[in-house]
């Protein structure tokens, strides 16, 4: 529960008045204040330099060593002050937390120092405020990508036996820095992609005549040496692709990569070309494949960062690249049109067609110029000048927004995820915070009615064994439990409810549910539960056997059901049981820990327990143990 | 943020006003104060306020009828003196004085009567406060059952609405409502 809010808690017990003449029940107790002491001003030295605050403030969040007893560690007896050898700037923000409920991150600080003030206090760094969460996020990751980067480096050396022969190629192949190995492997296959790519181009290029004959382009005059140049390449290609295709994680993401959809292109062309020589029919498919052989070129990027930072910021200014398109498009389409009609009057005109004219016009708006259609008309050179102008305006206008837009829309996006990352963050603390609040309730109602039998029967000194949740929890929950007597019914989590639901369609004629029919079934439901339970105590066990079954339980606090636990409250008071139950109260501590419980068999009521308490028991346990770790969230 | 900046009369005038001693409405006010910096709190801030301590469910309808009953003078603020005039009330009052306040509390239309849509309303948002997850599960009719039981107690000449009068006799003959008014004495 938030700092402030707590100061509220008077108003809302005493607001409770107003439920009062509706309830039917009587109300339960309220939790004593058993050590009332006016609130007194107590002094922190930090370092020397001295902070006041009230007791009171500090008990807000008795998660943390200042709230809790662990603070009286520290106390020096002479000066009658509190003595920490820390940091003074960073408890500044550290007691703020507690005055205003809002822990905050100062830029200056280092956040590894901060962190350990953290620690020191206690305080988990969740609770960050928003204000500054961001800002604390941003220097923790780069901390701890600076931490992993020297980690990486010192492991560089060290070998890794515990990989296995896959993984350890796989590292090879991503990793080129890691083993000579993989060194070695990157700069071969780099060597050949780059001999792939020259081989493509030079064999197209002409290479002397042959006496007798037309000038031949080289690849067909050493066709036997070029044709042994591409199948090394492509041989070591296909072995590349077929040990990466071996050594990957997950081999259908592989295939699906677009890295290895870009190996396949590049060779394929070769397969289908040794098993289709000689097919005439299909040669011209055969030249149109040997196009393809350029992809190689793009198994560089595997090389280089710099083309796949490209890639990437192409493929995210997708919109702007498509629209500069779109409207460049629209703007050949008019000119087409406008200089074809203008241009159909003259004879001998190159503009036979609109699509014709559409090489005229791009040429034009590009400020290419090449002359090779030129308007002859008067109408046509007026719309000609007209043309260029505004191809310059259409083209340079865009090509510097998109420039911007690149920077802009790549910052951009990551502040986006950061923010979405972090907006899910904050809903899931401010979730979790919630359903760590009402589990607290539920959690500690099951022992806070043990914790007041322990009180009424205890001695004094047993007593603040069982106060494990402040005072301000305490009044809380009994402000709940109040609003329960009232409406008479009581509130349990999720899990509880659905099995309910289950359980109440599959036996509809139940009778356990209060016959809602009659008025006397409203009033007599909660008392009656009460009657019925007071008879369950006495003829249920002694008091050996309940001690059985809760030393059964390793570190007691629920007992199943909350029946028994109600008992303990109001009858036991009555029961000679008491010097039974004491002693082994006293062994049992009433700790927050995660227990197991085994379906305690005596304590089933009369047919119509509630087993699913028991069973859920600890999984409803784990959510609210863990929970109460978040609970100093503030809200 | 609203400039509007309240401060409240002096102390010596609320202590006399009010059953609380010095030191109480110190500790009153700097509560108050820390949590609404402007000397007044206004109706979301109670609705706040009351959503986090009954977290289970939707407690804006009940604060928003407890905002009501604590705005004397309806002007959709409460200032301090108005708070802890209330709470004077809740906590150090006279058993009439507690009941004639809930009596106002339910009242909704403040014409000095209660009748049953009233009395639904205000037992609807209690049930509201409990939320979707009880043992045993909420039913439709579950109000309106509470409410037909409330009036069939408080309505003693059964006209259909409860007086003030009505309202004070029936409470103090039942033991239950008299013991629980006394639970909340010890809260400052």
């Amino acid at each position: 529960m938030a700092a402030g809010v707590a100061a509220w808690l008077p108003f809302a017990r005493a607001a409770a008045i107003g439920w009062m003449p509706v309830a039917n029940c009587p109300m339960p107790l309220a939790p004593a204040d058993k050590n009332k002491r006016q609130d007194e001003l107590i002094i922190l030295n930090v370092s020397g330099r001295r902070f006041q605050t009230w007791r009171t403030t500090l008990e807000r969040y008795p998660d943390t060593l200042l709230g809790s007893t662990e603070k009286e560690f520290f106390f020096n007896e002479e000066t009658k002050e509190y003595f920490f050898d820390r940091d003074p700037e960073v408890f500044r923000c550290v007691l703020n937390f507690y005055r205003t409920g809002k822990l905050h991150y100062p830029r200056y600080e280092c956040i590894s120092a901060y962190d350990d003030e953290l620690a020191f206090y206690g305080i988990l760094p969740e609770i960050i405020g928003d204000c500054c969460y961001e800002e604390y996020k941003d220097r923790k990751r780069e901390n701890a990508e600076r931490l992993m980067d020297d980690n990486d480096s010192e492991n560089n050396q060290e070998s890794m036996p515990s990989l296995s022969f896959r993984q350890t190629m796989w590292r090879a192949f991503e990793n080129p820095h890691t083993s000579t190995l993989a060194l070695v492997f990157y700069y071969v296959t780099g060597f050949f992609i780059a001999v792939s790519v020259i081989t493509n181009v030079v064999e197209t290029v002409p290479c002397g005549t042959v006496p007798g004959s037309k000038e031949l382009p080289c690849g067909e005059r050493y066709s036997v040496a070029f044709f042994c140049l591409d199948t090394a390449c492509v041989m070591i290609f296909t072995v590349e692709y077929l040990l990466r295709l071996f050594a990957a994680p997950s081999r259908y993401r592989f295939i699906r990569s677009v890295m290895s959809i870009i190996d396949v292109v590049a060779i394929m062309p070769y397969y289908i070309g040794l098993v289709m020589t000689n097919n005439e029919d299909v040669s011209g498919a055969f030249v149109t494949l040997r196009v393809f052989r350029v992809f190689r070129i793009f198994k560089f990027s595997r090389h280089s960062q710099g083309l796949r930072i490209l890639g990437y910021t192409l493929k995210s200014c997708a919109s702007e690249l498509g629209f500069l398109l779109f409207s460049l498009t629209m703007a050949i389409i008019i000119f087409a049109t406008v200089m074809f009609y203008a241009e159909k009057g003259s004879s001998a005109s190159k503009f036979t067609s609109i699509p014709a004219s559409f090489w005229y016009t791009i040429v034009t708006m590009t400020t290419l110029g090449y002359g090779d259609m030129v308007p002859k008309t008067i109408a046509g050179k007026i719309f000609g000048s007209i043309c260029s102008l505004s191809g310059v305006l259409v083209i340079a206008l865009p090509v510097p927004v998109i420039v911007s837009n690149f920077s802009r829309i790549y910052h951009q996006n990551q502040r986006a995820d950061k923010r979405r990352a972090q907006k899910k963050a904050r809903l899931a603390r401010i979730r979790v915070a919630k359903t760590g609040s009402s589990n607290a309730y539920l959690h500690s109602k099951r022992n806070g009615l043990l914790n007041e039998a322990l009180e009424l029967m205890g001695t004094p000194e047993e007593e603040h064994m069982g106060k494990t949740t402040s005072l301000i929890e305490s009044q809380h929950h009994h402000l709940l439990h109040c609003l329960e007597k009232t409406t008479n019914h009581e509130f349990i989590d999720e899990q509880m409810f659905e099995q309910n639901c289950m359980e109440s369609m599959q036996n509809y004629p139940s009778t356990r549910s209060p016959s809602l029919s009659s008025h006397p079934g409203l009033t007599t439901t909660c008392c009656s539960r009460r009657s019925k339970k007071t008879t369950h105590l006495p003829n249920s066990n002694l008091p050996a056997t309940r001690l059985r079954s809760m030393q059964e339980l390793s570190t007691i606090h629920i007992q199943g059901s909350e029946q028994p636990s109600l008992t303990t409250s109001r009858s036991s008071l009555n029961l000679k049981a008491d010097d039974g139950l004491r002693p082994n109260c006293k062994m049992s501590q009433i700790t927050t820990a995660i227990i197991s419980i085994p379906t305690p068999p005596a304590l089933t009521p009369e047919g119509e327990s509630r087993p699913p308490p028991a069973s859920p028991g600890p999984n409803t346990n784990i959510p609210s143990v863990a929970s109460n770790v978040v609970k100093v969230s503030a809200l | 943020m609203t400039m509007v900046c309240h401060r409240p009369e002096g102390l010596e005038q609320l202590e006399a006003q009010t059953n609380f001693t010095k030191r109480e409405l110190q500790v009153l006010y700097r509560g108050f104060k820390n949590e609404c910096p402007s000397g007044v709190v206004n109706e979301e801030t109670f609705k706040q306020i009351y959503a986090q301590f009954f977290p289970h469910g939707d407690a804006s309808t009940y604060a928003h009828y407890l905002f009501n009953a604590f705005d004397t003078t309806q002007t959709g603020s409460v200032k301090f003196e108005d708070f802890v005039t209330a709470l004077s009330i809740l906590l150090r009052g006279t058993v009439h004085e507690k009941l004639r306040w809930t009596f106002n509390l339910y009242d909704i239309n403040k014409d000095g009567y209660i009748n049953k849509e009233e009395m639904m309303d205000i037992v609807k948002a209690i049930y509201d406060m409990m939320g979707k997850y009880t043992y045993p599960v909420l039913k439709e009719d579950t109000p309106r059952q509470h409410v037909d039981v409330f009036f069939q107690k408080m309505d003693k000449n059964k006209d259909g609405i409860v007086t003030l009068d009505e309202f004070l006799e029936s409470c103090q003959e039942d033991d239950n409502i008299m013991r629980s008014l006394q639970l909340f004495q010890n809260v400052m």
